[in-house]
């Protein structure tokens, strides 16, 4: 017979959330070795433990047995009931299903005993274990495993097998990707991309600085690493500058270059020069610096402005803190928790921080933006030219250059800023789970974050969707692509040279996350197009009616120029008087606001508003208080309670994409019968060629539709804080005349 | 002879002024002669602040053009408008009897405000001591703003304009008519025609067997807040409804509202039972609930829906009210819904306003958001309106709704639990014809909540119940984007007209006023000039898929505040909604291509007759129709 309890051998009593109890488990002995099933495995994957069965949870009252495995690259949960193609997720994942869970993508575990939860941490493991295991994982999806009906060795030993591979140190050649590229000897990668510029040769550098018409050199002096290793092998920088002025200080002080503006100024980042005591020293390294900071400005009239990030402007840890605290509000386990959330609801999001570091993030990318408007070249400046000097110049490149907004541009961005540019990925992601976890801080989402919200602003600017960076959210916890999985080139190219070169390979080719084919369908991959983008139009002026959403509908505010300073002198002379006849009429607040001096980002967002809208030119974004908001769909997309069915901002999408599918269709069509020939296949997918269910809902295409209920959600625990006011409250309802009559 | 000049060029102007309110304002297509100019330039978006170009007339006239009947009143030079976010506008403000009227004087940077005095709640004097012997005046307005103007004092101790504003701008007050009485302009639509009780009933297929239609109201004897036309449980014989309505708060009896189409659950409203202190029962009303129950043979309970706080239900006993006991009422389960009364929630908008208007703080936005509860009271009525809607459609039984009154709260439930439960009422008619039954003809007292032309402005019947009710539409088209015919600019419509005073739809306070005033005859309907222009108010992205149950997630994860609404003066929230206009964009040029395609099609048939017919068949299987989905 099955062993039904956990460690005394009791029958599972209702813990935590009971959904069955353990009569409805009785499964003979035979059928449990014909119902166990073995995961789908990868290339270079082998199982380390499984327990059979497992109950996994799916929201209250209901629940699937099957068998939990851990392998070296995933958890995995393989339910008995095989999944038909209806239920199965839409956007379906080659490498991981629904119920895998990458090593590196667990956030945290919990064990569940007698209802109280308890954090599991690493390491300290003892011989017991819990009868139901939560795991959290950093997409946002929640896991409930309940381990009691198992037998108790491979219970025991799954739970040990799970904690000490996601939530213990362990060393880079134990990421995934080596066991797989161990296997797969020729992988088809990096060639299939060629619409992405990887910027790991001297030419890619080359074609982006024409593109640019930007009048920097390619340097190849670091190339086999010889002056710097955190330094990409090749990399522009300005034409004054020698190969002795980077190998002097190994780099550090050198202008990097990111970016030209068509106006000639440009975008720099620079590791900063130590800080030293002795005045000798420093003397040759300010005279380094000014000799540098003037090869920057070689053209132009226009001083050049540095941005040191090193005096604690967006500390590292601070964001992982904010970030923290933000994303707990979104990894719930069930429906009270939803509900309890939800009522302090917006000072609790405050409280986090995230958004207003959000907000902080596009306000200084803004700033570096008007510099380079203004003709001003920029130079960022931090210790180590990476981490906030990364996350600036790209987010900068975004707002200012049309083709790092198409998908191609913003995967080269991605190459040039951060991946080539050397942010330090397995550091800053945790993916090797170091103890010592200061290093850890989440800037690469935060650069997806600003992206996303400039997405939401402005969506026809953008050629990819927000499913698109939410993906490659996700992907950065895939520790199979070589994009999101190192510190440098260098610590890449040295980890994946083989110590033993044969014949075929002298190093491993681990693939990039670019390949998007490794990981989707090309039928998924219509979802990552966004229908809304308006492509810059040809030679067709006439067919283009060019839509003005608002810049044509602004107002006549007067240059800026000339507006500060009636205002104020007015203020000057009046605001005593004005306050004080103001000062009971609750209106005072308005004085205050006008008198407010306005940030210079304001005033360029205000003048830039003001001109006409162009997809294909400078996007600014608002970054007043409402225009900021919290990526839905990354965040909400498992939690079955916030699921809108049959609503939700992707229908609108939906609608969209089929409308510009049509539209294609018969634009083939007309080509067909103009050369009264078979025209070529469609160019441009959406998510009409796509099989989408008939009822969407506002997890598209994330969660998949079997926790569709007919019932809708109703709140729970709707606990109203209205003290202030409740003299209000007591007061007589509706109607103030004539309540005595009765 | 005017009139139907101008009511033709609405008709066959509308596609293209559309595009001058919402596109741009510098476009020169809109002719002088088109009347509807001026009722955009109050419900457009952006009325306040906005460009007109060289080739706009706009930038040439000193002065409104009139609507019919509305007349200057005064003209007044070298005002300051004092804007929250321009600074200071030298101008020439106009008033009429129906707007003010201000307008930049410099040639080359127009700048016009164009307020309807309907939208002023009160009006200020800043106060007499001011340097260089200027006046200046606040105008606190209804619809989430404020004015304030600045000029110079008469030497000749004239009055200021704005005394004159004061008294046209509340007529009620001084005796005198809102501007909608002389208002006279021809619609091709009438929007009085709009809602027929007999035929909305009718086309719930009542009455039944198990309903009737009663005329016990055709005077207003029973109930003086309540239509003529009541639906009741068949098997009630009037003068039962008389005891019934003894019992029943202001002698509002429960009546059908709606009835679902197949399981004939209903939703049925009323306002409190006068149950007293002392408990007090009424045998009459027992019955009468129960044969609600009846009526309705799938299912053995009822539902009373007390949208209050318990703790107020409980405390209006001592007034006399007091809700159902289910010692009394066997089968029936009373839930209390915690929407609040119309005080907190004229405190609660008080409290928004202050947040977003002019300015938003620059940290603090959500706790400053979350300190107002204005979301929190939109959650509750929509999440009042859910469980009722789930009651009647999953639960298949009938549900009583009541407040104390059953006017506010109560045509807010029911409003919304309806919208949810039938696709006809998220189309335009059927919008309208929500509005005008359960808000209009059962009585909730617009004329007492907003106050039109009505100088009390701290009346405490003063609230913004309706505007909760849009609101919470609005949060439901942003959930469900394809779901209704209507689009966003159609509510703020509603919600300017509400106040503007230039439309009989929302005076007085029942029925039975409306018709003693004759306001059918005397006034135009707001929704005459809605379905004049229904080009304009159109979701391009609506499916009808009337039949699906709309369930909202009404968790605050999925409310937003209505920055279109609430924050619209502020030029830096004016962000943009393209989806709308790119879809229209495409749906344009999908009809080109069709045609073009078509035309194609033509030419290869007529130049080789055998090869291409064959051909000619397969595009149109290609081009497959938008799907229509949920």
């Amino acid at each position: 017979m099955l062993s039904l309890g956990s460690g005394g051998g009791k029958a599972a009593k209702p813990s935590f959330i009971s959904y069955v109890t353990p009569e409805e488990i009785k499964i003979k002995d035979g059928e449990i070795s014909r119902k166990q099933k073995q995961p789908d495995l990868q290339p270079g994957e082998v199982i380390f433990c499984s327990a059979y069965p497992v109950l996994k949870c799916e929201g209250p009252q209901r629940g699937v047995y099957g068998t939990l495995c851990c392998t070296n690259f995933k958890i995995s949960f393989i339910s008995e009931e095989s999944l038909s193609e209806e239920t199965a997720p839409p956007l379906s994942n080659k490498l991981l299903g629904e119920n895998d869970i990458a090593l590196s993508c667990v956030d945290q575990i919990y064990g569940v005993r007698d209802e109280k939860k308890k954090l599991i941490i690493g390491g300290q493991v003892k011989n017991k274990y819990p009868p139901k295991l939560l795991i959290y994982c950093k997409d946002f999806r929640v896991f409930q495993f309940c381990l009691s009906y198992a037998k108790e060795e491979e219970a025991k030993k799954i739970f040990q097998g799970i904690v000490h591979h996601s939530l213990e140190p362990k060393s880079l050649k134990c990421a995934f990707a080596f066991s797989y590229c161990e296997e797969v000897l020729s992988p088809e990668v990096s060639k299939k991309i060629p619409a992405t510029v990887m910027f790991e040769s001297k030419d890619n550098w080359k074609l982006e600085l024409n593109r640019t018409r930007s009048s920097c050199k390619v340097a190849h002096v670091n190339e086999n690493y010889v002056v710097s290793e955190r330094l990409p092998q090749y990399f522009a920088v300005p034409f004054a500058v020698s190969d002795e002025d980077i190998r002097k200080f190994k780099g550090q002080g050198v202008p990097l270059w990111c970016w030209s503006h068509s106006n000639g100024s440009a975008l720099f980042k620079m590791s900063a020069l130590p800080n030293v005591q002795d005045d000798g020293t420093s003397q040759v390294y300010q005279m380094f610096v000014d000799r540098m900071t003037n090869a920057v400005c070689q053209n132009q009239m226009y001083p050049v402005k540095t941005q040191d990030f090193s005096s604690g402007f967006l500390p590292l840890a601070d964001l992982q803190q904010s970030y923290n605290k933000f994303k707990q509000f979104f990894l719930i386990d069930n429906t009270a928790e939803f509900w309890l959330s939800d009522v302090k609801w917006f000072s609790s999001i405050e409280n986090t921080g995230w958004l207003e570091k959000i907000q902080e993030c596009l306000n200084k990318a803004t700033e570096i933006v008007l510099s380079l408007e203004e003709e001003n070249s920029c130079v960022l400046m931090i210790e180590d030219c990476s981490d906030l000097c990364c996350l600036f110049s790209s987010l900068v490149q975004v707002m200012l250059d049309p083709y790092y907004r198409t998908t191609p541009g913003f995967q080269s961005l991605i190459q040039k800023e951060w991946v080539v540019g050397g942010h330090s990925f397995l550091d800053r992601c945790n993916h090797l789970y170091q103890k010592e976890k200061e290093s850890q801080s989440p800037l690469f989402l935060l650069f997806l974050e600003c992206v996303w919200q400039l997405l939401q602003q402005h969506a026809p600017a953008f050629q990819f969707s927000e499913t698109y960076l939410t993906v490659v959210s996700d992907s950065v916890h895939i520790p199979l692509f070589s994009t999101f999985l190192f510190n440098s080139q260098h610590q890449r190219d040295t980890a994946t040279k083989l110590e033993y070169p044969d014949s075929q390979r002298h190093s491993l080719m681990i693939p990039s996350v670019w390949d998007w084919s490794l990981q989707f369908d090309w039928k998924v991959q219509a979802l990552f197009t966004n229908p809304l983008y308006v492509e810059k139009p040809k030679q067709d002026k006439a067919l283009r009616k060019p839509y003005r959403p608002k810049h044509q509908r602004q107002f006549s505010l007067p240059n800026s120029s000339s507006k500060p300073s009636p205002r104020k002198s007015f203020f000057k002379e009046e605001t005593d008087n004005l306050k004080k006849m103001l000062s009971g009429m609750r209106i005072g607040k308005w004085i205050n606001a006008t008198e407010m001096q306005l940030s210079a980002t304001r005033q360029f967002y205000e003048s830039w508003q003001r001109k006409p809208l162009d997809y294909h030119g400078l996007i600014l974004p608002c970054l007043d208080g409402p225009a900021i908001k919290i990526w839905l769909q990354r965040y909400l997309r498992w939690i079955p309670e916030a699921q809108i069915f049959g609503g939700g901002s992707v229908l609108t999408m939906k609608k969209v994409s089929d409308l510009a599918a049509e539209i294609e269709d018969l634009k083939n069509e007309m080509e067909k019968m103009a050369h009264n020939m078979h025209a070529g296949n469609t160019k441009k997918l959406f998510f009409s060629s796509f099989h989408a269910p008939t009822r969407l809902s506002s997890s598209f295409p994330f969660a998949s539709l079997r926790t569709w209920s007919t019932r809708p959600v109703i709140p729970t625990s709707i606990v109203q804080s209205l003290g202030s006011v409740s003299n209000l409250a007591e007061k007589e309802d509706e109607d103030t005349e004539g309540v005595e009559v009765f | 002879m005017e009139k139907s000049e101008s009511s033709e060029s609405l008709g066959s102007k509308l596609s293209s002024s559309r595009q001058a309110s919402i596109d741009s304002l510098s476009s020169s297509s809109t002719s002088r002669s088109d009347r509807s100019f001026h009722l955009r330039s109050n419900t457009c978006k952006s009325p306040e602040l906005r460009v007109l170009g060289d080739s706009n007339n706009w930038a040439d006239l000193e002065e409104p053009q009139l609507l019919p009947n509305e007349s200057l009143k005064e003209t007044v030079k070298d005002v300051t408008y004092i804007c929250p976010f321009m600074g200071m506008i030298r101008g020439t403000l106009t008033v009429t009897n129906y707007r003010l009227f201000f307008k930049r004087v410099e040639k080359d940077s127009a700048f016009v405000l164009d307020v309807p005095l309907g939208v002023i709640s009160r009006i200020e004097k800043a106060g007499g001591a001011l340097s260089r012997g200027e006046v200046s005046y606040v105008l606190v307005c209804k619809d989430i703003r404020n004015l304030k103007f600045a000029h110079k004092q008469d030497t000749q101790g004239r009055t200021s304009v704005f005394e004159t504003v004061m008294k046209l701008a509340f007529p009620v007050s001084h005796n005198l008519q809102v501007f909608a009485y002389e208002y006279g302009q021809i619609y091709p639509e009438n929007g009085w025609k709009v809602y027929d009780p007999s035929a909305e009933y009718k086309r719930m297929g009542l009455p039944n067997e198990s309903w009737r239609m009663t005329r016990i109201n055709e005077h207003y004897e029973l109930c003086d807040t309540y239509p003529v036309m009541l639906l009741v449980p068949a098997n009630i014989p009037d003068e039962d409804l008389k005891r019934v309505a003894t019992f029943r708060a202001k002698n509002r009896i429960p009546v059908l509202s709606w009835i679902h189409p197949e399981s004939q659950a209903t939703v049925v409203r009323c306002s409190q039972p006068m149950v007293g202190a002392n408990g007090k029962r009424s045998k009459d009303d027992e019955k009468y609930l129960q044969a609600i129950m009846d009526a309705n043979a799938q299912s053995h309970k009822l539902f009373i829906f007390d949208a209050r706080p318990s703790v107020n239900a409980v405390a209006n006993k001592t007034k006399g009210g007091g809700f159902e006991s289910e010692d009394a009422y066997q089968n029936a389960e009373l839930v209390f819904l915690d929407i609040h009364n119309i005080h907190v929630m004229r405190e609660s908008l008080r409290k928004l306003k202050e947040v977003v208007y002019p300015n938003i703080e620059e940290s603090h936005w959500l706790s400053n958001l979350e300190s107002t509860h204005w979301l929190e009271h939109i959650k509750l009525i929509l999440a009042g309106a859910l469980r009722i809607a789930d009651k009647v459609e999953s639960g298949k039984t009938s549900v009583v709704i009541h407040c104390s009154d059953g006017w506010d709260r109560t045509a807010q439930l029911t409003s919304l639990a309806m919208l949810m439960l039938d696709g006809h009422y998220r189309t335009v008619r059927g919008f309208q014809v929500l509005i005008e039954k359960e808000w209009l003809t059962f009585g909730h007292r617009f004329q007492m909540r907003i106050g039109h032309g009505d100088k009390n402005h701290s009346d405490a019947d003063r609230s913004p119940v309706f505007l909760q009710f849009i609101d919470c539409v609005w949060q439901l088209t942003r959930q469900f984007p394809a779901a209704f015919e209507f689009n966003e600019f159609f509510l703020i419509t509603i919600l300017d007209h509400l106040y503007s005073c230039l439309f009989g739809t929302f005076l007085c306070n029942s029925e039975q006023q409306r018709i003693k005033e004759g306001l059918q005859k005397k006034t135009v309907s707001l929704w005459s000039y809605i379905n004049s222009h229904l080009e304009e108010f159109l979701n391009p992205l609506y499916v009808n898929y009337s039949h699906h149950v709309l369930y909202p997630v009404v968790s605050m994860r999925h409310l937003e505040l209505w920055v279109g609404y609430y924050i619209r003066w502020n030029p830096r929230m004016r962000l943009q909604e393209p989806i709308h206009h790119c879809y229209k964009e495409l749906l344009l040029k999908r009809a080109e291509l069709k045609k073009k395609v078509e035309e194609l099609q033509r030419e290869l048939i007529s130049r080789s007759a055998s090869s291409s017919s064959e051909r000619a068949a397969s595009p149109t299987r290609s081009v497959t129709p938008v799907q229509t989905f949920v």
